[in-house]
């Protein structure tokens, strides 16, 4: 790639700029700044759309009650099952039955304290969906 | 064992890739005189490995660069320089040693997840556990915090810092802090080239597994071919996506680290005085144009979602010819060092 070649299209780097390696008129390599490029913007943009998908599916559910806030939550933060086990130190049986809204809605505070805060939340953030 | 110190003030340098980049703020800031190319190709950086049974975020995982941490371990290796690597359990007794460190004015290297730092743009933000960063003092409550890939010094809190530390997950860091201990008095250069790249031509073409490597390369343009029709448009433009993603999107200095290797074959011209490396390097740069090729037309058929007559056949077949010029690149090496 040559340094006038570098590409400048803004996007999901926002204000940042990255480096990359280019080549200059006498075929030196030399760092050049780039604000992002379109290729990458849309790949990312796709990473997300099929995530925010997914995450709206849930959603639902935990509006129709087939599914605990701990699910949304769980996914808002891109986790599945075995991470957030990791992250609370739950084993995954248990995490599995939390996102049942039956289990859920009984648990006491020091297990909901203990979700919220992998979430960097409050425990009433953690019921709540939006 | 007591870390390196210098008189001198730290200097946040930006680089393209994390790990490298770290590496070579440390080793720059003591005296040596390593770019982060040179640290890349001495660590023997280069690679492909395609890895459709291991699934990231539902995609299959593919990877431009040797594992996380192979950097740290074969610079330390080749340059005789020595790092002090610590591991923790406890997340207070691993800030503690931080602060230690930084009080006595050496900057220390942390592994961390990029999910958990505020300061990174929310579009990155996905848990990869493996990117590295270096702490150079404190304000406060918090950190001043040199990232390779910015622009800029960032400052984090304890809390998040501490946070990103002990991710958990894949290649979970445990608190992992670095810092260098010892510097030779001379470093034979040339030498770790050689070493550094003789380790890369092991791994691109004389490996028995046939996902990793040149190999890999093929297998992957192989198994794209068959992308849509397996998965369906949807299913194959986001695992397109990935791969772009992999090969683009922050840290890898364009085309997959082809690019950043090539700055490095170039700078291998100059330190060895052999202008055989010049004309390698270039084709190395035309292969990482090819693959941004790839990327650029990638992009398009992902954001269209539309499959015409061949139109994933046609990246594949640049990637083809991308694993064919790679192989005669690390062959040309392979003869140009031994």
């Amino acid at each position: 790639m040559k340094k006038k070649d570098v590409p400048q299209d803004q996007g999901i780097l926002g204000h940042i700029r990255v480096v990359c390696y280019a080549t200059d008129e006498n075929g030196e390599y030399v760092k050049s700044q780039s604000a992002g490029w379109e290729p990458t913007n849309i790949a990312n943009g796709i990473a997300w759309e099929f995530l925010n998908e997914e995450l709206a599916g849930i959603l639902e559910k935990v509006k129709k009650k087939e599914l605990s806030p701990l699910a949304y939550h769980m996914n808002k933060n891109l986790m599945d099952v075995k991470l957030l086990s990791r992250y609370t130190g739950f084993a995954a049986w248990r995490i599995k039955r939390y996102l049942k809204p039956r289990v859920f809605n009984k648990l006491d505070n020091e297990a909901l304290q203990r979700c919220a805060s992998v979430f960097n939340m409050t425990v009433e953030q953690l019921k709540e969906v939006p | 064992m007591i870390g390196v110190k210098t008189d001198k003030a730290f200097i946040h340098r930006q680089s393209a890739h994390c790990e490298s980049g770290a590496i070579s703020s440390l080793l720059l800031h003591h005296g040596l005189n390593a770019s982060e190319p040179l640290v890349f190709g001495i660590g023997a950086g280069i690679f492909f490995g395609y890895f459709p049974f291991i699934k990231v975020y539902g995609s299959p995982f593919i990877t431009y660069r040797n594992a996380p941490g192979r950097i740290l371990k074969s610079v330390e290796k080749r340059l005789g320089v020595r790092f002090e690597t610590v591991r923790f359990k406890d997340p207070e007794r691993a800030m503690d040693a931080l602060d230690n460190a930084i009080d006595k004015g050496i900057p220390v290297g942390l592994q961390a997840s990029i999910y958990w730092l505020p300061y990174m743009p929310d579009a990155m933000r996905f848990h990869f556990n493996a990117h590295s960063l270096i702490v150079y003092g404190r304000e406060g409550n918090g950190y001043l915090i040199s990232d390779p890939v910015l622009d800029e010094p960032v400052v984090c809190s304890r809390k998040d810092l501490m946070k990103a530390r002990f991710a958990e997950g894949l290649l979970a860091p445990k608190g992992k802090m670095y810092y260098l201990s010892h510097v030779p008095e001379k470093v034979d250069f040339p030498r770790a080239i050689q070493r550094g790249i003789k380790e890369a031509c092991r791994m691109m073409i004389k490996t028995p597994v046939p996902i990793i490597g040149v190999r890999g390369i093929g297998m992957f343009a192989k198994a794209l071919r068959q992308w849509p029709d397996k998965y369906g448009k949807r299913k194959a433009s986001l695992y397109l996506g990935h791969a772009i993603r992999m090969q683009e999107e922050i840290g890898t200095g364009g085309g997959g680290f082809r690019l950043m290797y090539a700055a490095f074959l170039h700078e291998a011209a100059h330190i060895m005085d052999d202008d055989r490396f010049v004309e390698v390097s270039r084709r190395m740069t035309a292969i990482g144009d090819a693959w941004r090729q790839f990327a650029l037309h990638g992009a398009r058929i992902c954001k269209d979602r539309v499959v015409e007559g061949g139109s994933y056949n046609h990246l594949s077949d640049i990637i083809i010819d991308c694993a064919a010029k790679e192989h005669q690149v690390y062959k040309d090496l392979w003869k140009i060092i031994r």
